[in-house]
């Protein structure tokens, strides 16, 4: 065939549909703020209660991490997902997903090999490279600390 | 005695073998599009009765090959051989299926292009005179595809609109060196054609070079036009790599006036969310047992090109940032000899 890989690149670039990005950002959007939203009525309940502040933002994520679970064991969660993309990944109920997930999928091959080494294969470098970036920042405000009249 | 002619790539059979049976075997959603008439077994809650994703597949291609044996009045017994492959890792899903099936096996690997691999295969070894009875068998299972190349089922993940379906399908054919229509005519084995696409969301484009390859091989070795045959499907291409392959064609002085492809049939892709497409092993094997040789067989169809196109990466591949590698064999396959 005569057609080179450049020529080839350019036609595949025409020819394959790029996503919605104005229908894709509002539904993260929305469904993002929703669940933010729902987070700040819980967390809003929870002070109500007679719980402390902190103690109300631990618990608003726990309840958002056990809802996330719940779903995505009954299979709604990833249906949501394929319209919200961003507004059901980046909130805790995402990384909930993440780990629930897997943790399902890979339960037939057993408790150890299964759940236990598969369970953060997606969450995983969220964790590693999370946990790196809050060390190296960690640093850098000690020093910096001081110049801010800290 | 010389049973062929070999022109090119081309394998031309001078006594073409006979197609004795064939049978599809398909999951819910195959049994929501629109070709479920076409399937013999479909079943809809797609475990297959069994408890993982890999013994689904293999139950699923073990009622396929049962089914299609049934259909064209062989035993297990009379076959000299048969070939079978599959999506899964070290092709297990065939493995555990022949497990049962006391038959001479060969195990294949070309990833979506196994069908016509396997196809090709078959009616090579009755037409060199190798055999007297041989099935083809393959399939895919969009639930043990995957966990294996993607993600876990309940992961929140977005699809791309490039990004293709694999089919929970199965289809199996049983040839023979006498009997009625449909006939296969002419094999050509492809070659590995690499464009250097590597989104692995996107694998209609990283094919399309490789069936555009094998189509005009073909038609050089055969010196044939495209628009002599009643139609030519490709599988599975998707809307994209449709569109490139005819592309390609016009590039080359080749038009594409009656083309089709396997992943667009299969699937209705508004209604049923494949975005560019149906893929997968199974997804050009249901649709040639299913739509294609039915309609050879009723001679609603006279002759066509069966182009099965495969994308052949792997995971690990895939995450060390190679291109992926192409790969499409055609099956010439007539109501008449």
């Amino acid at each position: 065939m005569k057609l080179s890989k450049q020529e080839y690149d350019q036609m595949n670039k025409q020819a394959s549909p790029k996503s919605k990005l104005l229908p894709d950002c509002l539904w993260a959007f929305f469904v993002g703020g929703a669940i933010c939203l729902l987070g700040e009525v819980l967390r809003t309940l929870y002070g109500r209660w007679g719980f402390a502040l902190t103690d109300a933002a631990a618990l608003t994520s726990a309840t958002l991490v056990a809802l996330s679970a719940v779903l995505t064991a009954l299979g709604w969660y990833h249906k949501l997902a394929t319209k919200a993309g961003a507004g059901t990944l980046v909130p805790i109920t995402g990384f909930a997903n993440a780990v629930v997930s897997p943790a399902i999928e890979f339960r037939v091959e057993g408790l150890v090999t299964g759940v236990g080494a598969k369970m953060f294969v997606i969450a995983g470098p969220v964790i590693v490279w999370g946990m790196m970036a809050s060390v190296i920042w960690g640093v850098i405000y000690y020093f910096i600390r001081p110049l801010m009249g800290g | 005695m010389q049973m062929q002619n070999k022109k090119g790539d081309t394998l031309f059979f001078r006594t073409p073998p006979s197609v004795l049976g064939y049978a599809a075997v398909g999951g819910k959603k195959e049994s929501e599009g629109p070709l479920a008439d076409g399937f013999d077994v479909l079943d809809t809650d797609t475990t297959f009765g069994e408890k993982t994703w890999e013994q689904s597949e293999s139950r699923m291609q073990a009622i396929c090959a049962e089914t299609a044996l049934k259909k064209s009045g062989v035993t297990p017994k009379e076959l000299d051989c048969l070939f079978a492959g599959d999506l899964e890792n070290q092709c297990t899903a065939s493995n555990y299926t022949m497990r049962d099936l006391p038959v001479p096996f060969v195990g294949l690997y070309n990833a979506c292009a196994t069908m016509a691999e396997g196809l090709g295969l078959a009616a090579a070894f009755i037409a060199g005179g190798l055999a007297q009875r041989t099935m083809a068998l393959a399939s895919s299972h969009f639930c043990a595809a995957e966990r294996q190349y993607r993600f876990p089922l309940e992961y929140g993940g977005k699809r791309t609109p490039t990004s293709q379906w694999t089919a929970t399908a199965s289809g199996g054919v049983v040839l023979g060196s006498v009997g009625g229509p449909p006939y296969v005519k002419a094999v050509t084995f492809g070659r590995v054609i690499d464009y250097g696409i590597k989104d692995i969301n996107n694998m209609g484009a990283a094919m399309a070079p490789a069936a555009a390859h094998t189509l005009l091989t073909f038609l050089k070795d055969s010196g044939r036009q495209p628009e002599e045959f009643d139609r030519i499907f490709t599988g599975d291409l998707g809307a994209v790599g449709s569109t490139l392959l005819e592309e390609i064609c016009e590039k080359e002085g080749v038009k594409l006036t009656n083309h089709s492809d396997c992943g667009l049939l299969l699937y209705d892709r508004e209604q049923q969310q494949v975005d560019a497409g149906g893929s997968g092993v199974g997804c050009s094997a249901s649709v040639l047992c299913s739509h294609i040789l039915p309609q050879l067989k009723s001679g609603k169809l006279r002759e066509v090109l069966f182009i099965a196109t495969g994308a052949l990466m792997s995971p690990t591949t895939f995450m060390q940032k190679e291109s992926i590698p192409g790969i499409a064999h055609l099956v010439l396959l007539g109501s008449g000899k």
